[in-house]
C-alpha cells in the first residue's frame, strides 16, 4: 500500500517542540560574530518632501557605528528610469508613514532605538493621498513626471445590451478591505561581507528570488550572493523574495565591512510590511426571477499603497477569476490600480482571488434575496456543469476539472441545511434577540498560476542507502520536509527517517522558485515525484546487471527498498548496494517540472453565525467546507492548510481591517489595535472530504494553501447578512464588526 | 534558575526576561512576536505559571524557577503530554508561536486538567496563531487532558 493518501505526523515537529525552530533572529553562528544591529529611521508622516537629514547628533550616541542614508547608496547600480521605482531609502520623498529613510548601526540593539531618534529629518509636508477617489482624481501626485496616479487600468465597460433579458438588476459598491498578513515572525534578516561573497539569511518564502533581488541591488553576480532562508515563520504571501529593508542590511553588510543584523519590530511589522487586498468592488448582477443569472459586471479599483510593487497586477488575477463557478452569458470588467500614500499592497494568502470570490459570492446573495430564491439554489442552477469541462470563461480562464454543484451539495448535507433553515425561521418566528446566520461561497480558484515558472528538484541516493532530496520549494510552516520524503518514500521504498530535504541555501539549491500561489506540491512535489521515477530507472539498470538478470524481470519491493527478481527475494539487492554501484556520487536525477497549464481548485463553505441584534456581535459558531484540491498526498498536511485559511478568511470578514486616518497616519499599527483573530472567535471547522483529481500533473494533485481563505471570508460574509435579512438588511461591509451590524440593523428599521 | 539551571548575570535594569532568555542565556525558542504582549509567542512559565516574558523584566525573577519551550520535556527526553499532543494533532505548523502556546497549554491543563473546548479556546486567547486557524491546537490541548501527565 502506497504511503500517499496517508495520515502521516510531521518530521519537522520533534525538533520545533522541544528546541523551538531556528529563525533568521535566533541564528547564533560564528560568522555573524561581532554583527552591528540595525535600526530603521522611518517617516512618520503619509506624504512629505525631505529636506535635509542631519545625523550628527545620532553619530555621537553611544555604541553608533554607522548612519546610513539615501546619499550613501552611491556604490550600487543606478535605480530605474521609471519614475515611480522605489528607492531602497527615500531619498527627496517618503510616501508612507513607515518608509524607511535612514539605517542607524550600533553595536547594541537598544542603542540603536535610541540613536534612530537623534536622527532629525526635516520634512516639508505634502497633500497625503489616502483615498481612492482622492487617488483617482489626481489633484496630488505621488510621482513627479507621471500625469496620474493610475499605475494599471484594463478592461472594458459592459457592452450595451448585456443586461437585456433580466427581470432583475442590481448594482452595488463595496470594499475588499485592507488587512495585515501578520505572520508571528516578523521580517528579519542577517548579511556578512566576506572573500568578495555576500551571505545573506532572511525570513523569505523564496530563497533564490531573494538572492536575485540582493544581486540586482548591489551590483553583484548572482553567484557572489549567497541567500539562506533559515526556519521562517509564517508569510502568506507578504514574504515573496526580499524587499527594500532586507536589500538594504544586505547592502550595509558589504559598505561597513562587519556582519549586520535585523528584525523588526510589530509596530514596524504593520506599518512596512506588505498589506493584502484592498480592493473597491462595484457588482452589477442580473437575472431572471427563476433563479438564472445572465450578466455579471465588476469594475475594480486597487489601492497599490504607495509604490506599485506587486499591487498592480493583484486586480488581473481578481478579473481572471470574477465569473466563479458559474457559467453567465455576460461576465466582464475593468479594473484601475492607483498609489496612495499608505503601506504598499502585495500577496496576501489568496492574492487577488478571495477578492474575486467575494465580490461574486455577495452579488449572487444579494441577487438570490431580490428574486426570493434559497441562496443554495440559485448557486446550483448557474453552476458549470460537470460535463462542460475544460470550460473557458469569458475572461480566459480555462478551469481543468470541477464538480460545484456537487461540492454545494456535499456541503449543504455535511451542514444539515434544512434544519439549519428550520431553525433560522424558529428563532426570526419568535423575535429574540440572537439571530440564526447561514452564508454560502462557492469558490473555485487558480493554483500555480505561474505554471511556467516549474520548479526545480534534485534526488540523490548515496552508498548508505539514504536519499537527499534538493528543492527549489522553501516552506514556511506547510510541511514540505514531510511531504517530499513522503513522495520519495512512495516510489523507492527508503524509509522516511532515511530521506532528508534540504531547501532556501542556494549554494546547496541555485535554481528554484519558492513557496507562494498554492503552487509547491504540484509542482515541486511533482519534479521530487519525477526525480524519484528516474532514479528508479536508473537503479532497475544497474540492478539487472549486478543481478544479471532482465530489466523487465526485476521489481521493486517498496515496503522493504528491495531490488530483486520478480518473486525472488533471494535476490534482493538493497539500496545501499544499488547506490554504491554507481560511483561516488550514488545515483542523482535532476528535475524542472513545467506543466502545460495551472490547476483551479474549487469547493464550498457554509458559515452560521449568531447575531446578537441588541449589540450588533456575530458569533461564528459553525463552519463546513469541501476543499477539493485534487488528490491528497497527506491528509493532515492538507487540514491544516485548510483550517489555517478559513481563520484568515473569517477574520477579514469579521475583525481584520488596516485603517488609517485622512492625512494618511496608520491607526492599527500594534497588535493592541489590529484585531488578528484569537482562539475564541472561532469555532472548530467540519472539513468535508472531496477529491477530483487533476489530469495536469501525474499526481492529480491541485494547490490547498489558500483555498480556505478564498471560501471562508464570504460565507462569514453572507452568514451575518442572512442573520439580519430579515430586518431589512441587505448589505453590511467587512468587516462587519458589532459597531456596523448594529449601524445596519437601525438603517434597515428607519431609526438611524 | 532556568530549566534547573542555575544561571546568573548583570544585566540592564530595561532587560526584559525575553531577552534575557534569548541573548544571556542564548535560549531561543522563547520567540518576540510583538511589542504590546499580544501575541503570547514569548510565554514561559515562572514558577510553574505562564507569562508573557517581555511583559516581565529579567530583574523580576530573580529567585524564581523559569521554565522554557527546551526545559520542558523530561530529564530523558520524554516529550511532555502537551509535547505529544501537539505533534499527534499537527498543532503547529510554521512553529514560532509554538513554545509560547505549548507552554500556555501547559499552564492552562494545570490549573483546569480537564477543560471544555469553550474553557480551552479562552484559556489561549492570549495566545496567537497565524498558521492553523487554531483547531488542531485546541484538539491537541484537549487530547493532552486525556493523558496521564
Amino acid at each position: 500500500m502506497s504511503i500517499l493518501g496517508t495520515r502521516v505526523v510531521r518530521t519537522e515537529d520533534p525538533r520545533l517542540l522541544t528546541a523551538g525552530g531556528s529563525y533568521t533572529d535566533d541564528l547564533r553562528l560564528p560568522e555573524l560574530d561581532g554583527a552591528v544591529r540595525a535600526t530603521f529611521v522611518r517617516s512618520p508622516v503619509a506624504h512629505a518632501r525631505i529636506t535635509g537629514i542631519d545625523a550628527g547628533a545620532a553619530l555621537a550616541s553611544p555604541g553608533v557605528v554607522a548612519v546610513l542614508t539615501a546619499a550613501d547608496l552611491d556604490d550600487i547600480p543606478p535605480g530605474s528610469d521609471d519614475p515611480t521605482a522605489e528607492p531602497l531609502l527615500a531619498t527627496d520623498r517618503v510616501r508612507y508613514v513607515g518608509e524607511s529613510v535612514a539605517l542607524v548601526l550600533t553595536e547594541h540593539g537598544s542603542q540603536g532605538e535610541d540613536a534612530a531618534e537623534l536622527v532629525s529629518v526635516d520634512y516639508e509636508p505634502l497633500p497625503a493621498v489616502v483615498s481612492l477617489d482622492d487617488a483617482l482624481a489626481g489633484h496630488t501626485l505621488l510621482f513627479p513626471g507621471t500625469e496620474t496616479n493610475v499605475v494599471n487600468s484594463g478592461g472594458d465597460p459592459a457592452p450595451a445590451g448585456a443586461f437585456r433579458g433580466c427581470d432583475v438588476v442590481i448594482e452595488r459598491t463595496f470594499p475588499n478591505q485592507r488587512v495585515a498578513p501578520v505572520p508571528l515572525e516578523v521580517r528579519a534578516a542577517a548579511a556578512r561581507w566576506a572573500e568578495g561573497r555576500l551571505t545573506v539569511w532572511a525570513s523569505t518564502q523564496n530563497a533564490q528570488l531573494a538572492r536575485d533581488a540582493v544581486a540586482g541591488a548591489v551590483g553583484l553576480e548572482p553567484g557572489a550572493v549567497r541567500v539562506i532562508a533559515p526556519d521562517v515563520g509564517g508569510g502568506f504571501g507578504a514574504k515573496i523574495a526580499v524587499e527594500r529593508d532586507t536589500l538594504v542590511i544586505a547592502w550595509a553588510a558589504r559598505r561597513v565591512g562587519r556582519p549586520v543584523r535585523w528584525v523588526e519590530t510589530r509596530n514596524e511589522n504593520l506599518l512596512c510590511m506588505v498589506h493584502g487586498r484592498a480592493q473597491r468592488h462595484a457588482i452589477t448582477i442580473g437575472g431572471t426571477r427563476d433563479g438564472r443569472i445572465l450578466a455579471y459586471h465588476l469594475d475594480i479599483v486597487q489601492d497599490c499603497g504607495g509604490y506599485p510593487r506587486f499591487g498592480p497586477f493583484l486586480p488581473t488575477l481578481t478579473k481572471l477569476m470574477a465569473s466563479g463557478v458559474y457559467d453567465l452569458p455576460y461576465c466582464g470588467g475593468t479594473f484601475q490600480a492607483v498609489v496612495t500614500n499608505t503601506t504598499p499592497i502585495a500577496a496576501y494568502r489568496g492574492a487577488g482571488r478571495p477578492e474575486a470570490t467575494a465580490a461574486i459570492e455577495r452579488a449572487v446573495d444579494l441577487f438570490a434575496t431580490e428574486i426570493g430564491m434559497d441562496p443554495a439554489e440559485v448557486r446550483r442552477r448557474n453552476v458549470v456543469p460537470p460535463e462542460a469541462f475544460p470550460y473557458t470563461t469569458a475572461n480566459g480562464a480555462t478551469y481543468d476539472t470541477g464538480e460545484y454543484a456537487a461540492a454545494l451539495d456535499k456541503v449543504l448535507a455535511g451542514a444539515r441545511y434544512a434544519e439549519l433553515r428550520a431553525e433560522q425561521a424558529r428563532r426570526r418566528e419568535e423575535g429574540g434577540p440572537v439571530q440564526l446566520g447561514i452564508g454560502l461561497a462557492s469558490y473555485v480558484e487558480i493554483t500555480a498560476g505561474d505554471y511556467s515558472g516549474g520548479e526545480t528538484s534534485r534526488v540523490v541516493v548515496d552508498a548508505t542507502g539514504a536519499a537527499t532530496v534538493y528543492t527549489g520549494s522553501s516552506p514556511h510552516g506547510q510541511g514540505h520536509q514531510t511531504a517530499f520524503a513522503m513522495l520519495v518514500a512512495d516510489q523507492l521504498g527508503i524509509p522516511m527517517d532515511q530521506i532528508t530535504v534540504i531547501h532556501g541555501d542556494t549554494d546547496q539549491v541555485p535554481h528554484g522558485v519558492g513557496t507562494y500561489g498554492s503552487r509547491s506540491l504540484q509542482l515541486g512535489g511533482s519534479a521530487v515525484h519525477q526525480a524519484a521515477l528516474q532514479i528508479k530507472d536508473q537503479a532497475r539498470e544497474l540492478a539487472a546487471a549486478m543481478i544479471e538478470a532482465s530489466e523487465t524481470d526485476l521489481e521493486l519491493d517498496t515496503t522493504r527498498g528491495i531490488w530483486q527478481v520478480r518473486g525472488d527475494p533471494d535476490t534482493g539487492l538493497s539500496w545501499a548496494a544499488v547506490a554504491g554501484q554507481a560511483g561516488p556520487g550514488g545515483l542523482a536525477a535532476e528535475v524542472d517540472f513545467r506543466p502545460d497549464s495551472p490547476t483551479f481548485p474549487f469547493g464550498a463553505h457554509l458559515a452560521v453565525v449568531e447575531v446578537d441584534t441588541q449589540t450588533g456581535r456575530a458569533t461564528h459558531i459553525r463552519h463546513v467546507t469541501v476543499d477539493d484540491a485534487g488528490k491528497i498526498l497527506n491528509p493532515v498536511l492538507a487540514e491544516g492548510q485548510r483550517h489555517g485559511g478559513i481563520a484568515q478568511g473569517a477574520a477579514q470578514a469579521l475583525l481584520e481591517e488596516v485603517r488609517y486616518d485622512p492625512d494618511g497616519n496608520p491607526l492599527t499599527s500594534t497588535l493592541a489595535d489590529y484585531a488578528a483573530i484569537t482562539a475564541t472567535e472561532l469555532p472548530s471547522f467540519e472539513l468535508i472530504v472531496m477529491e477530483t483529481p487533476t489530469s495536469v500533473n501525474a499526481l492529480g494533485v491541485k494547490g490547498i494553501g489558500e483555498a480556505g481563505t478564498i471560501g471562508a471570508t464570504p460565507a462569514v460574509h453572507n452568514a451575518v447578512i442572512d442573520a439580519v435579512a430579515h430586518l431589512g438588511v441587505r448589505h453590511i461591509d467587512m468587516p462587519a464588526t458589532p459597531q456596523r451590524v448594529w449601524a445596519a440593523i437601525n438603517e434597515a428599521k428607519g431609526s438611524v | 534558575m532556568v530549566n534547573g539551571a542555575p544561571i546568573a548575570a548583570d544585566v540592564e535594569d530595561r532587560t526584559l526576561l525575553a531577552a534575557f532568555l534569548r541573548e544571556t542565556a542564548a535560549l531561543t525558542a522563547t520567540n518576540i512576536g510583538c511589542d504590546t504582549t499580544s501575541c503570547g509567542a514569548c510565554t514561559v512559565l515562572l514558577d510553574g505559571e505562564s507569562v508573557k516574558s517581555c511583559t516581565v523584566l529579567a530583574a523580576q525573577a530573580d529567585g524564581q524557577q523559569v521554565t522554557t519551550l527546551e526545559g520542558l520535556a523530561g530529564p530523558g527526553g520524554e516529550l511532555h503530554p502537551v509535547q505529544r499532543a501537539f505533534r499527534a494533532e499537527h498543532g503547529l505548523q510554521c512553529g514560532f508561536c509554538t513554545p509560547g502556546m505549548v507552554l500556555a497549554s501547559v499552564s492552562l491543563l494545570q490549573e483546569n486538567p480537564h477543560p471544555t473546548e469553550a474553557e480551552v479556546r479562552a484559556g489561549l486567547e492570549g495566545n496567537l496563531c497565524r498558521c492553523t486557524g487554531y483547531h488542531n491546537i485546541v484538539r491537541a490541548v484537549l487530547a493532552a487532558a486525556q493523558e496521564p501527565a
